[in-house]
Parts: C-alpha cells; sequence; structure tokens
C-alpha cells in the first residue's frame, strides 16, 4: 500500500467532510498568534533599539581621549555603513567682556547619524521651542549653534560675534534638540556646536587638551553586530564602545524588561497552542477510533494506520503552519499600520526568522501533542467492530505527553532567547499541569461524591462531570493552563508598567544644579519659593579620587576592567546622608545609627565596588583637595538609577566629611511652562552648573510609552490564542455532549433542565480551571517577577477573583454556545448518525 | 461426505474457548467449541442474546484472542501470527458485515467500498467499486454520506465494501439487527446472491430463524456451548 498516497486521499477527505476544522483552526490560530508575535515582536525590538538609538545620536559610538584610528572609519565603511565623527571638550567661549566656561561639540558632515538634531533661528527667546525645526546638516564653517543656556548667559542674538579660542565665529541658531546630549562632564554647562572645520583656527586642540574623540556608526543591525565583534579584539587601551545599552542604563532596563516580557508573551502564546493543539488532536483521535478498527478489520497493520494519520499530521502540520505564518505577517503588518502613528521612527521589516521558527513549532507541537494519541490510535483494537465499547489504550499517553512535553521544553527555551527566564516559566507549566491533574482529578472526584445528595439537574451536571472524568480532568487542566499564561502575563503587564510609571513619575526631576556654596543655600531657597517650585533637597558633595584600596597604593592601569579605569582615575562625588534614600537599598552590611556620627565608614554603590574588586571592610583612602581621607566600607548599595535623582557612588554617616570643601547639588522638576525661571536662576546665580536633562526624559518617557504600547498589543493577541483554547476545549466533549443530549431528549427532558445540567457541568469545569489558573499565575508571576524581571512582587487577590469569574463565565459562555446544536436538531437525527 | 473429507475445511475451531474476567469472578463466554466450515457452506450461528455469538464471531476472524483453543484460517493457525499478521490474513481472506453497518462517517458511499482496496494498493479501485455499487443497486447513490443514507442503503454499501476484496469467506454479524424485516429480506436475498455468484464461504451470526434456515447448516450456541 502506498501509505502517503492514501493518507493525501484520506486526508482530503476528512478534510471535506469537516473533521479537520478544529485542527487547522487550533494550529492557524496558534502559529498565526505565535508568528504575530515573534514578527512583531522582532520589528518592535529592532525599532525600539533604533529608537533608543536616536539618543546616542547613532547606532555604535567609539569614544576615547585621543584621536581614533582612521582604521575604524575604514572598516565601518567597507562594510557599507555610515559614519560621522565628533569631538567634545570644555573651553572658555568670550563675548566682549563676558565669557563662560562651555562644553563644546565639533561635528562632522552626517552628524547625527540617528534621531534629530532641532534648532531656532529666535535666539534667546521664551517662545523658541515652539519655533524650532530639525537642522538640515550641522552649522556651516564660520558659524556656530548656541544652547539655551549659552545663548541667556551672553544675552546672544543671530549674527553676535563670539570668540571661541583665536577663532570669531557668528552665532547662527539656539538648539532645542540635542539627541545625544548625556549627563556627564564635559556636558557640565552650555553647549555650543561648531562644524569640525573651524578646528584648527580655534587652536584648541592641543598636546594635553581634555577631549573626548567620538566616532559615530549606524547602518544596518546584522553589519553593527559584525562591526562590534571585529572592533572588540581591535581597540586599544582608553577606547570603548557605546551601543544604547552601554550608555543609558534606563534606557537599558527598559529595553530588557521590555524583550523579556515579550519573550514571555511569545512563550504564552507557544503554551496556548500547545492546549489548544493537544485537545483538537484528542479530539481527532477520538474521533477516528472507529475508522481505524475499521481498518484494521479490513486488513490495515497497525503501523499503517500509524504512517496513514502521521503522514496526516505532518502535511496538515505544514500546511497549516504555513497558513498560520503568513496570517501572522499579515496581522503583524496591520498592528504595524496601526501603531505608525505612535512609532515615528520607521520600522524595519522583519527578519525570516519568525517564519522559520513558526513553521517549526508548529510542527513540533503537533506532532509533540498529536503523536500520543496517534500512538493509541496504532493500536485500537479491532475487536471495536464488534463493541463499540471497546476504547483506546492509553499505554502511550505517559511517554508521548512526555514527548510533547520535551518539545515544549525545547521551544520554550528557544523563544524564551533567556535560558534563565525560560526554565523558571518552563519548570513552572511542568509543575502546574502535574499538580493541576492530581487536584483537579481529586476536587473532581469529592464534588462528584455528593451528587447524591443533589438534587435535579445539579445531580446529572455532576454525574457528567464524573463520567468524563478524564476528559473534564485534561479540559480543566488545559483551560487552566491557557488561561495560567494570560494572567500571569496581565499581573506582569501590571507590574511593569507600574513600575515604570513610579520609576519616571511625571514630576521627575529634570533639572540638576550643581557646584551650589553653602551661602548660596539660604537665597536659593528663596528663590524657589518666590517661583513657586517645590524645595527640593539638597545635597552636599565633596569631590574625591580613591588613592588606596586596604593601603595598597591604586594603580588605574593595571586594572584590566575598563570602567575600573575610569572610575579611579577620576574624582568621585563623596556626600554624607543620615537616613538611607527610598531608592536605595543596602544588599550586604548595614546602615549606620545616628549614633554613628562621625564614624569613618561608607556605604559604596554596587556596580563601583564590583569595578573596583571592593568588599565588606575593605577600607578605602581617598584623596580630597590634597588632604587624606580613609574610611572602611560598612555597607553596599544598589541604586536605582533609572530614578533621574541625586546619587552617589559613596556615602558616609553626617560628621567625617564636613571639614573638606563642599559644594551642594540638587534636583528638582521644572514644568515646561516656567522655563523661563532657568534664565533668571542663570543670571542670580551666574556659579551654578545647570543639567538640563528635560529632553532625555521626554526621550526615555516617549521609548516607554511605546514599549507599553508594543506590550499591550502583544497581549491583546495572546489573548486571542487563550479564546482558541477555550474552543478546542469545549468541542472537544461535544460529540459526547449532543448524543447524550439527543438520548436526554428522547427520555423528555425539557430543555431548561438540560441547559442546567450542562451550565453546572461547565460552571464546575470553568471554576477549576479558573482556580488552577489563579494559583499557577500567582506562583509563577512572583518567580518571574522576583527573578527575572527584577521586580517587586505584590499579593494580588484580584487575580483570584478574575481568574474564578472568566474560567466560570467563559466556559458556560463557550460550552453553551459550543453544545446550542445538541438542542435544536431532532433527537433522532442525532442517534440515527452516531448509530 | 467422501467430499467433505476432501475438500479442506477453510474455518476450523479446535477447542476454542473464551474466558473473561469480571471483578473477582471469571465468566466463561465460550466453551470448547469445535466446529469445521467448508468452502462454500453458509453456515449460521444462533442462539438467544448472550450465548457467545458474536465473541465466537469475533474469534474466528482473529479479532479477538481465546483464552485457550486454535483457529485454522484457510489452513492457517491464526493464532500463532502476530497482530499484523492477522490483519494481513483478514484483508486477504475475509469480508465483514455488521449490525451497525460500521461505514466511515466521512467517507461518500463509494470511497467507503474503495478503502479495502486502497489499502491493499488496487489500482482501478475506483473502478471496481462502482460496479459493485450498482450490483447492490446504488448507483444513483454512489456520492452520498452514510448519514444520507437509509438503513438499508448502508447496509447495502457495507455489503458491496464485504465483496470487493472478493473474500474466501464473508463474516456477518445480525446483518439485518437494525432493519425492518422486509429490507432485512432484501439484504440477506442480497447476500446470498453474491455469496453463490462469487463461490464465498458465509458464516453468519443472527436470531432470526427465517434467516437461519437459509443457511445450509446451523450451529446453536446456549451457554457459550454448541448444542448438539
Amino acid at each position: 500500500m502506498n501509505s502517503f498516497k492514501l493518507s493525501l486521499r484520506m486526508l482530503h477527505r476528512d478534510l471535506r467532510a469537516g473533521e479537520l476544522h478544529v485542527l487547522i483552526f487550533a494550529l492557524i490560530i496558534s502559529v498565526g498568534g505565535m508568528t504575530t508575535v515573534g514578527f512583531f515582536t522582532d520589528r518592535v525590538q529592532l525599532a525600539l533599539s533604533r529608537q533608543g538609538n536616536q539618543l546616542l545620536g547613532a547606532d555604535l559610538v567609539i569614544v576615547s581621549d585621543r584621536p581614533l584610528s582612521q582604521r575604524y572609519t575604514g572598516e565601518a565603511v567597507k562594510l557599507g555603513l555610515n559614519t560621522s565623527s565628533s569631538l567634545k571638550f570644555p573651553s572658555m567661549v568670550v563675548k566682549g567682556d563676558d565669557n563662560i566656561l562651555v562644553g563644546i561639540k565639533a561635528v562632522t558632515a552626517g552628524y547625527p547619524l540617528r534621531g534629530e538634531l532641532r534648532i531656532t533661528e529666535d535666539i534667546g527667546k521664551a517662545a523658541s521651542y515652539r519655533n524650532d525645526h530639525v537642522a538640515n546638516g550641522i552649522p556651516s564653517p564660520g558659524s556656530v549653534w548656541v544652547g539655551e543656556k549659552l545663548a541667556a548667559r551672553l544675552a546672544l542674538k543671530k549674527g553676535d560675534i563670539i570668540e571661541v579660542g583665536e577663532a570669531r565665529l557668528i552665532v547662527a541658531s539656539q538648539i532645542t534638540l540635542e539627541p545625544d546630549y548625556s549627563i556627564g562632564f564635559i556636558n557640565l554647562g552650555p553647549r555650543l556646536l561648531i562644524n569640525a572645520i573651524d578646528l584648527p583656527a580655534t587652536g584648541l586642540i592641543q598636546q594635553g587638551s581634555r577631549i573626548s574623540y567620538r566616532l559615530l556608526i549606524s547602518g544596518n543591525a546584522g553589519l553593527i553586530t559584525t562591526l562590534r565583534s571585529w572592533l572588540q579584539p581591535n581597540l586599544t587601551s582608553g577606547e570603548r564602545i557605546q551601543g544604547i545599552r552601554d550608555a543609558r542604563p534606563e534606557i537599558k532596563a527598559a529595553l530588557e524588561r521590555a524583550e523579556k516580557f515579550l519573550s514571555l508573551a511569545a512563550m504564552a502564546s507557544v503554551v496556548l497552542a500547545a492546549a489548544a493543539i493537544a485537545l483538537a488532536a484528542r479530539r481527532f483521535t477520538m474521533r477516528h477510533l472507529d475508522g481505524c478498527a475499521i481498518m484494521r478489520c479490513l486488513g490495515a497493520r497497525q503501523n499503517e494506520v500509524l504512517y496513514l494519520y502521521l503522514y496526516h499530521f505532518i502535511i496538515l502540520g505544514l500546511v497549516a503552519s504555513v497558513m498560520g505564518c503568513l496570517l501572522g505577517l499579515l496581522a503583524q503588518e496591520a498592528l504595524v499600520y496601526w501603531l505608525s502613528a505612535m512609532i515615528t521612527v520607521e520600522l524595519p521589516w522583519p527578519s525570516l526568522f519568525p517564519f522559520v521558527q513558526g513553521i517549526l513549532v508548529g510542527l513540533v507541537l503537533l506532532l509533540g501533542f498529536a503523536l500520543p494519541p496517534l500512538l493509541n490510535l496504532r493500536s485500537v483494537p479491532a475487536l471495536r467492530v464488534l463493541r463499540r465499547d471497546i476504547g483506546i489504550s492509553n499505554a502511550h499517553s505517559l511517554t508521548g505527553y512526555a514527548l510533547g512535553l520535551g518539545a515544549l521544553a525545547v521551544l520554550f527555551l528557544w523563544k524564551a532567547g533567556d535560558v534563565r527566564l525560560g526554565l523558571s516559566v518552563m519548570t513552572g507549566f511542568i509543575v502546574a499541569i502535574a499538580v493541576f491533574g492530581l487536584l483537579g482529578f481529586l476536587l473532581i472526584k469529592t464534588i462528584s461524591s455528593v451528587r447524591s445528595k443533589a438534587g435535579g439537574t445539579w445531580k446529572y451536571g455532576l454525574a457528567s462531570i464524573w463520567r468524563r472524568a478524564n476528559s473534564s480532568v485534561v479540559q480543566a487542566v488545559a483551560l487552566g493552563l491557557g488561561l495560567m499564561a494570560l494572567l500571569t502575563l496581565t499581573l506582569i503587564r501590571g507590574d511593569l508598567l507600574q513600575n515604570w510609571q513610579t520609576t519616571l513619575p511625571s514630576d521627575a526631576p529634570n533639572h540638576f544644579l550643581v557646584n551650589i556654596q553653602e551661602n548660596q543655600l539660604q537665597p536659593l531657597q528663596e528663590f524657589f519659593k518666590q517661583n513657586d517650585i517645590l524645595q527640593p533637597s539638597v545635597h552636599p558633595m565633596v569631590r574625591g579620587r580613591i588613592t588606596s584600596i586596604n593601603g595598597s597604593i591604586v594603580m588605574p592601569d593595571n586594572y584590566s576592567n575598563a570602567r575600573a579605569k575610569r572610575l579611579l582615575k577620576r574624582e568621585f562625588n563623596l556626600s554624607w546622608a543620615n537616613e538611607i534614600r527610598s531608592d536605595n537599598q543596602i544588599i550586604d552590611g548595614e546602615w549606620w545609627q545616628s549614633r554613628d556620627k562621625g564614624k569613618a565608614v561608607l556605604s559604596l554603590e554596587k556596580g563601583v565596588a564590583k569595578a573596583i574588586g571592593v568588599k565588606l571592610g575593605d577600607t578605602l583612602t581617598f584623596d580630597i583637595a590634597g588632604s587624606t581621607f580613609s574610611a572602611e566600607v560598612s555597607s553596599i548599595r544598589k541604586v536605582d538609577w533609572d530614578s533621574f535623582r541625586v546619587n552617589f557612588f559613596a556615602v558616609t554617616p553626617p560628621g567625617i566629611l564636613e571639614e573638606y570643601p563642599t559644594s551642594y547639588i540638587t534636583s528638582f522638576y521644572l514644568p515646561e511652562n516656567q522655563m523661563d525661571m532657568m534664565n533668571q536662576l542663570i543670571m542670580t546665580f551666574p556659579n551654578f552648573l545647570v543639567i538640563d536633562v528635560a529632553t532625555i526624559i521626554t526621550q526615555v518617557q516617549k521609548v516607554i510609552e511605546q514599549v507599553t504600547k508594543a506590550i499591550e498589543f502583544v497581549f491583546l493577541f495572546t489573548l486571542l490564542s487563550g479564546v482558541i483554547v477555550l474552543y478546542a476545549a469545549v468541542i472537544s466533549t461535544q460529540d459526547e455532549r449532543i448524543y447524550e443530549a439527543a438520548i436526554f431528549r428522547t427520555l423528555g427532558a425539557k430543555r431548561r433542565q438540560l441547559i442546567s445540567a450542562w451550565v453546572v457541568e461547565f460552571a464546575i469545569l470553568g471554576g477549576l480551571s479558573g482556580l488552577f489558573a489563579s494559583m499557577g499565575a500567582s506562583a509563577l508571576g512572583y518567580v518571574i517577577g522576583r527573578f527575572a524581571l527584577n521586580l517587586p512582587y505584590s499579593f494580588n487577590i484580584w487575580i483570584w477573583l478574575i481568574g474564578l469569574f472568566v474560567g466560570v463565565i467563559g466556559v458556560v459562555a463557550a460550552g453553551m454556545i459550543g453544545t446550542r446544536s445538541a438542542l435544536t436538531s431532532p433527537p433522532i437525527t442525532v442517534l440515527r448518525r452516531v448509530s | 461426505m467422501t467430499d467433505n473429507l476432501i475438500i479442506k475445511p477453510i474455518v476450523q475451531a479446535i477447542s476454542l474457548t473464551k474466558h473473561v474476567k469480571s471483578s473477582d469472578t471469571q465468566l466463561t463466554i465460550l466453551q470448547d467449541i469445535n466446529l469445521e466450515v467448508s468452502i462454500g457452506e453458509a453456515v449460521s450461528i444462533v442462539g438467544a442474546s448472550g450465548s457467545g455469538k458474536s465473541t465466537l464471531l469475533g474469534l474466528l476472524a482473529g479479532l479477538d484472542i481465546p483464552s485457550s483453543g486454535k483457529v485454522y484460517l484457510n489452513g492457517e493457525d491464526i493464532f500463532s501470527l502476530s497482530e499484523d499478521g492477522r490483519a494481513e490474513l483478514r484483508g486477504r481472506l475475509l469480508g465483514f458485515v455488521f449490525q451497525s453497518f460500521q461505514l466511515l462517517p466521512v467517507l461518500t458511499a463509494i470511497e467507503n467500498v474503495m478503502l479495502p482496496l486502497e489499502l491493499t494498493g488496487v489500482s482501478n479501485a475506483r473502478k471496481i467499486a462502482l460496479e459493485l455499487l450498482g450490483h447492490v443497486g446504488l448507483e444513483a447513490r454512489v456520492n452520498h454520506y452514510p448519514k444520507q443514507l437509509s438503513g438499508g442503503e448502508q447496509q447495502r454499501v457495507a455489503i458491496a465494501r464485504a465483496y470487493v476484496t472478493h473474500p474466501k469467506l464473508l463474516l456477518a454479524d445480525e446483518p439485518t439487527g437494525n432493519l425492518d424485516s422486509s429490507t432485512g429480506n432484501q439484504i440477506v436475498d442480497l447476500m446470498f446472491e453474491l455469496n453463490r455468484e462469487r463461490g464465498t464461504t458465509l458464516i453468519l451470526v443472527t436470531h432470526d430463524e427465517t434467516i437461519s434456515s437459509r443457511c445450509t447448516r446451523q450451529i446453536k450456541l446456549v451457554g457459550g456451548k454448541i448444542e448438539d
């Protein structure tokens, strides 16, 4: 027998008779949902990192304090990437008798490669932001663009001449948005943007000048990765690569959490797909028992029956998966269209990877979960043709489902792209299946044992649950798993969004004031009061450099870690405080008590401690303005850098640092309509360094907002897959139910009685799955939040209520819709069909 | 008698016994059955409900395994064969007609008849099936699904399917059990007609005396034993 040909023919016949609709539907929607998530995630991830890259002005930046080798540019150009370079350094700018220290940035054509530079010609005017536009290019040779603060301090107008070193340059525009503005020493103070061509004329580039050289690179993500790996071994000391993640910790955290969430959503859709396919495959085999028995009776060998259906499933799996992938492609395109209003960057075309992944996942899931019932079909006893009560043996169920779970496990690790996250979710689901199964059986048994005491329709409802105990447990577990995936996602999503909102509230500090002197504290307080601005907390700041650790002199160049080198070469900001800040968390040691005032101890930030290899109990010695200061590390702190508040690497108790030269620092929120106040502030306190992070915060908030939208969308799609599971679950026992209804109705049961009995049955089933889902989601939500996403966990009673409510209402509604035909078709039709 | 000695029996059951375990007791369904059926014979197995008729038929077809005893089909000891060996033997030698027709609901009438031929890879299955459906008077219904056919029509399709492989032995389990007497008679007529035409041996399980009397020999089962 040519099994393949016969299989094709049988497939066609099954298809024609509508036997495969549920399975195909489940497969297409599952694969479709999964690939939509896959494609979309792929594109959103690319888009998000590109969006993030706007904050860097490029996809990749090489930074050095020495001129960069031409080889880097050469290699980037060879790969077909775009390049541009910039130099940043502090210098004095003079206008007439007035002068000021500014951060100069000299750029070459093409800058910025990502994001946009916006300028205005209304220099120094309050309304300047409203009339700004995208800068087409960079300042022309001989002209400069000035930052808002510089314009205010020197009262600049368009056409004014300023002296930059030996060069005299014309003020042409004011910068309103600089994409790669970042907090750092060189950026302190007002900004001046000049054309790199004018640099030699200024005479400012000399041996020993403090200059930061940057090479900006942009282009195809794959090529950027290639260049990155080429660069890594070729960089010399003092040179480092900056991607968005290296440069902006707050964006890094947001992106990484969003990516993890999207992986989770993808994994949830895999679980939903598996549940739907397992249920649909089970129904398929149940309906094919008789056919197999007849074929065995007509002489088909066991393996022939197996191959017949195996080919069946492979062909079906391939076709449905491809269709699912195409659906996914279409759906994500629609999604992108919808999102285009929000995502300002052009979304890159997705890679083909989700397509291949979708087909493989579809096939693996189908075979993984359809194989166990298939292996059982192979051994349907031929005697079933004489004795219909002889069912299927479940000999292969355990090994078979183990195979399915194994396949699912591999898919999980693959889809998660993060072993820890994948393993925790997978273990969660496996434990859940075992616990749900056992609990389901016990609960059904308990509930059924009271059926003799129940009256009327309850009795029949309970009896039905018990009669279909196995099916009921399978249905409740599958539904429970699906709902659990959805609830977990809901829980995590809520936590994630809330966490971001708390991290960056709309009134997050957007201005830093540095270099406040002690005698200015009082006048500053009054200034804030006059201008109706909330009094911010002011922190003392002492600058010092680490000279020795535990008595050994520190040699920065002996450290292999680039960060350690940088940290040890420059001056640290030290501060003192009585209480620990709310965005700080002690992870080792203890914060001091008030009686420890004056004790030479300090609390060190975790990242710094790790980089320079310092642990609890070590003694650090600092050079503070020529004096020596030593203190023992008494605690290690974790600092939430996403908060944009003032934070310090090293903090001591009060009473020891006060004797050293101290300045103060503060951060505060200035609403956009009060920006004019900044000019007054700069005039009143000319020695202040003002750092404006409003632009950065707006950009970060924009990125987070887009990540949020993306997450909401992906969630919606996962929800749709959940509906398919519900459909597959209800339909899996539909045949039996229709047959029973026919018998009941023949025996005189009224429609109302039947409906009540089913409502009881479905409600118990839904209640069980809701209970399982809430249990699982609470546990899994805790594990994922705590260990994978580093989010604080809070117990959520709503999850239990929602789980039970959605379970009961959803299953009852779907169940009644699914079985309504049993109430309308004449019993004789059903009975004749079955016989 | 001399002829019977020369003609090899197509079915031979020796000391066939079947017990089933029911909770803690053991029920004997068939006990020490010995029978021979020769080629061309039409044998009916009769008896009350629960006398073991269907069990005996299942054992003779190798659909079930006996507790002890042997069955030879066309000279082959079927229980020395594997499950697949027996399936192959069934495909080669046997045809079945059941009380509940056992048509595949997803296949049309002609596809149901074609199925045994397709399983053995016969190339012109459609043509052969079509001829036979014509023979049983269903040429106008070939593309109908079982649920669109009456009981009698469904049984005709089942008979066509049983004869399409030219079986040496046809086993029928209460073929008229689900039909009214007039339709039942037509079905039995059809079976006997095809049986004669094709020289098939027939073993028929029934509790209908009239049908049984049309067979060449009757075997009566009482409490799992052949009544002499």
